[in-house]
């Protein structure tokens, strides 16, 4: 071939595959391409718990209960339970025909190890442990777990979506020490994690388990007949959002979990993409001051902070400027939601008044000491928490001593307890899952029994008897008046504050049918034509 | 040259020793620590104190050291705190696309940005010469996520020609597996062949201005063999060196392009290490990026003797 004829035939080869109307693969109908809100770094739901991690593993292992979406636990591995007249002896029975992914059967003494693994790392299972008798199988498929006292929120506890839920492990994996990671995925759930393909920080797989067992009743969150109606699930990790959509338009992934507002308008032009809220009970801002130094050992000093917070101008920076994802919260629970209460929450409602809260915090005996404030610059939600209530504080006279740093740098910090100038804190910002604020079931950050609380060790005696006073109810009407005094204490004591309420969106190409409303994605029922 | 080959490769053992020691030590001071992410949000401090314990991140630094350094000696890079897996095998799945994407660039860098060096010294002062230094200007100033979100919705959005993300592994294709990368390698190429362009035209100039130059002139040698066999070669020394110097600019790209183009590539790993502070993850990449750039170095070392025979190991 001579020179002439190299060069016509290269171009010709090259103006062939240019003209190719789409060179990009399409995803198939029986894989669905998902984009997670994070990266999957880790599977084992008990030792790591971050919520990305409880997302997949709820593809993979099954739980005895599950919290449906009006959320009630309903029975999902067990068939019937049985709880004794003085309510201290709770007999469980499991459904026939369950199996893990290596085809061993789900028998008792599997949800025996796993129940003992999971009640060390998870609040709920720490107060159950605390006044347990003996956890034992009783034949393999009857497992029985007496207590000390009752426990009237026990399938609560073993049904909800919160981290770390009780998922069903063989036994030989759930003997794991909790705090140290598995190394085996044997799941019991409607998908089979794919581990030779998982590349951390890129991709992870999951495939339908056909000899999974389904409840004969629609699938509702967490319960219901979980029914795999794809093949493949592929998690493609993407770190850009801009990526994401772009990805997300051209058709090269089927559902993105969480997009951000920024991009929502570019999205919604496109006629084959579809955009709703993903969590109706959405997230709450928080930012948490350290009761063991000054000014905020001074209850005066925190509720001056919390009259300048301005929950719309935080809402505004951190959700856009959309109200219909954002609204005010004069309370610690999920709005919305059967039992939320806004008891003793005025201070954050109405007008703002600085010169009432300039007054409360001179009163306090603050007299400008820098207010340490760690704001991790690389979590949109806590930059722009950090920034307003910066300005805010600064407009009631505090010296916000504003460090600019990353979520790492804020998870170590925010754990020491030395004075603010030597390496401690005053202030960090964070939020929760709307999913788990609905109650004091599982929410730490609500707890005032100081050195054991969450990060800011607030210590109150009436916060910890109200919320005493919820586990301990047993009607919705006891549930009710429980959280309202509990609202009413906290706000009181200020344990934290609350910036407001906010929600994300999720989006997908409209050739994917049957993606629910939830504080997980739920992959079961979602099918792709 | 065999000898001194050798005797580089030796003295590698000393730069890699002071890079450990630097990028242990640097881990060490700095803030962050990944108990508290991998307890996540709602854990108590006592639970990121006994995750911290079981990791063994609690143990005095030189006990930490004197263990990482000796797994080393050993061959173990040790295993990532988050996923559990060995550092080695995190590298060996990321490795193959962070490769490619620097090899297809590194061939798209020097086949463009040479030729666009000599042409512009042989056109100095005419518009080619000006065009192509404005090139090389803008390859500069635009930032390679400014260009990667250009060309991803020209040529993927727009055109639908090539996929916006992702990576193809070679063995499922030569097509698909550089298809992924033609937008990549574009984005990240851009400072790089400016850069080669601009030290190929300054070293050409000079070159040109040589008095064996003007004798193949004389002698009646064409202009394309005055150019690029008698001028390139003689100006390949300094071309070459700035190629190596730049592979250090590739491999900073790379963080940037994989993450652009969603490419599970090192750029990546080591971003999400960092942030995660996963130790071991980011001393195993740091080490390779740095024996990679010492081995490199030493490559181009060899190569000068191939372009200049008067240089002499």
């Amino acid at each position: 071939m001579d020179r002439r004829s190299f060069l016509i035939a290269g171009t010709g080869l090259a103006a062939a595959g240019l003209s190719a109307p789409a060179l990009s693969q399409g995803a198939d109908a029986r894989t669905l391409r998902f984009v997670p809100q994070a990266n999957l770094a880790n599977f084992d739901p008990i030792w790591g718990t971050q919520y990305v991690v409880r997302n997949a593993a709820a593809m993979v292992w099954d739980t005895l209960y599950g919290v449906d979406a009006q959320l009630q636990p309903q029975r999902q591995m067990v068939e019937s339970e049985e709880v004794s007249s003085d309510g201290l002896t709770w007999t469980f029975r499991l459904r026939s025909g369950l199996k893990f992914h290596d085809g061993a059967p789900v028998l008792a003494k599997d949800a025996v190890a796993s129940l003992k693994r999971w009640a060390v790392r998870d609040p709920m299972g720490q107060m159950i442990l605390a006044i347990q008798n003996e956890l034992a199988a009783v034949d393999d498929r009857t497992f029985r777990w007496s207590l000390k006292a009752p426990y009237p929120k026990m399938l609560l506890a073993l049904g909800k979506n919160n981290s770390p839920c009780s998922f069903i492990m063989p036994e030989r994996i759930a003997r794991t020490d909790p705090f140290q990671q598995i190394t085996e995925y044997v799941g019991s759930g409607p998908f089979r994690f794919v581990r030779n393909e998982w590349v951390p920080g890129a991709k992870a797989v999951f495939e339908k388990f056909a000899d999974y067992q389904p409840r004969s009743e629609p699938a509702s969150w967490l319960a219901g007949g979980k029914r795999a109606m794809v093949e493949r699930v592929e998690w493609v990790v993407m770190p850009d959002p801009a990526t994401a959509a772009a990805a997300l338009q051209n058709g090269e992934v089927d559902w993105w979990e969480n997009p951000i507002s920024d991009l929502m308008p570019l999205l919604r032009r496109n006629r084959n993409i579809q955009a709703d809220v993903a969590d109706p009970l959405g997230n709450i801002g928080t930012f948490r001051m350290n009761h063991l130094h000054a000014p905020f050992n001074d209850v005066r000093a925190r509720k001056a902070v919390l009259m300048a917070i301005d929950q719309a101008d935080v809402m505004r920076a951190l959700a856009g400027d959309d109200e219909s994802m954002w609204k005010r919260l004069p309370s610690f629970f999920t709005p919305g939601t059967p039992i939320y209460s806004e008891e003793g929450g005025d201070l954050l409602k109405g007008p703002r008044n600085y010169d009432a809260a300039k007054r409360l915090l001179a009163e306090s005996g603050y007299k400008g000491e820098p207010v340490v404030m760690l704001v991790a610059q690389d979590q949109p939600i806590t930059k722009a928490q950090g920034d307003v209530t910066a300005e805010a504080m600064r407009k009631i006279g505090m010296n916000v001593d504003y460090v600019a740093t990353d979520w790492g740098t804020v998870g170590s910090r925010r754990a020491m307890k030395n004075p603010p100038s030597q390496g401690g804190w005053n202030i960090f910002f964070s939020w929760h899952a709307g999913a788990d604020c609905i109650n004091p079931a599982a929410y730490t950050a609500i707890r005032a029994n100081g050195d054991g609380a969450w990060f800011g060790w607030p210590k109150s005696d009436e916060v910890e008897a109200k919320r005493d006073a919820w586990f301990a109810a047993t009607t919705v009407e006891q549930e009710k008046a429980a959280m309202a005094a509990l609202n009413k204490a906290a706000m009181d004591h200020v344990i934290f504050a609350p910036t407001g309420f906010f929600s994300f969106y999720t989006a997908w190409r409209r050739n994917v049918s049957g993606i629910v409303k939830g504080p997980l994605p739920f992959f079961w029922g979602v099918s792709k034509s | 040259m065999f000898a001194y080959a050798i005797r580089r490769i030796v003295a590698t053992i000393p730069v890699m020793a002071v890079v450990a020691l630097f990028v242990f030590s640097l881990l060490y001071i700095s803030p962050g620590d990944p108990a508290a992410v991998i307890a996540g949000d709602q854990a108590t401090p006592q639970d990121v104190e006994r995750i911290r314990a079981s990791l063994g991140l609690d143990r005095p630094y030189l006990v930490r050291f004197g263990e990482w350094v000796w797994n080393i000696v050993r061959g173990d890079l040790g295993t990532s705190i988050f996923t559990n897996l060995p550092v080695s095998t995190m590298i060996a799945q990321r490795i193959e696309p962070t490769l490619s994407l620097m090899v297809i660039t590194l061939f798209l860098a020097i086949g463009i940005a040479v030729p666009m060096g000599v042409v512009a010294a042989w056109k100095q002062g005419t518009w080619i010469d000006r065009a192509v230094m404005g090139f090389a200007v803008l390859g500069f100033s635009v930032p390679v996520f400014v260009v990667g979100y250009l060309l991803a919705y020209v040529f993927a959005l727009e055109l639908d020609w090539l996929p916006v993300q992702g990576y193809t592994p070679f063995s499922r294709g030569m097509w698909p597996w550089f298809q992924n990368l033609i937008l990549p390698a574009v984005a990240l190429g851009g400072v790089y062949i400016a850069l080669i362009a601009r030290i190929t035209r300054a070293t050409m100039l000079e070159v040109l201005q040589q008095d064996y130059i003007r004798t193949a002139r004389a002698k009646g040698v064409g202009q394309s063999g005055i150019l690029f066999l008698h001028a390139l070669k003689n100006a390949a020394v300094p071309i070459v060196t700035v190629v190596g110097i730049g592979v250090a600019l590739l491999i900073g790209g790379a963080v940037v392009t994989e993450s652009v183009f969603a490419i599970p590539g090192l750029g990546r790993l080591t971003v999400d290490a960092i942030l995660r502070r996963d130790y071991p993850v980011i001393q195993g990449v740091i080490l390779l990026f740095s024996f990679v750039y010492v081995l490199v170095n030493l490559l181009i070392d060899l190569l000068y003797t191939l372009f200049d025979p008067r240089i002499r190991y």
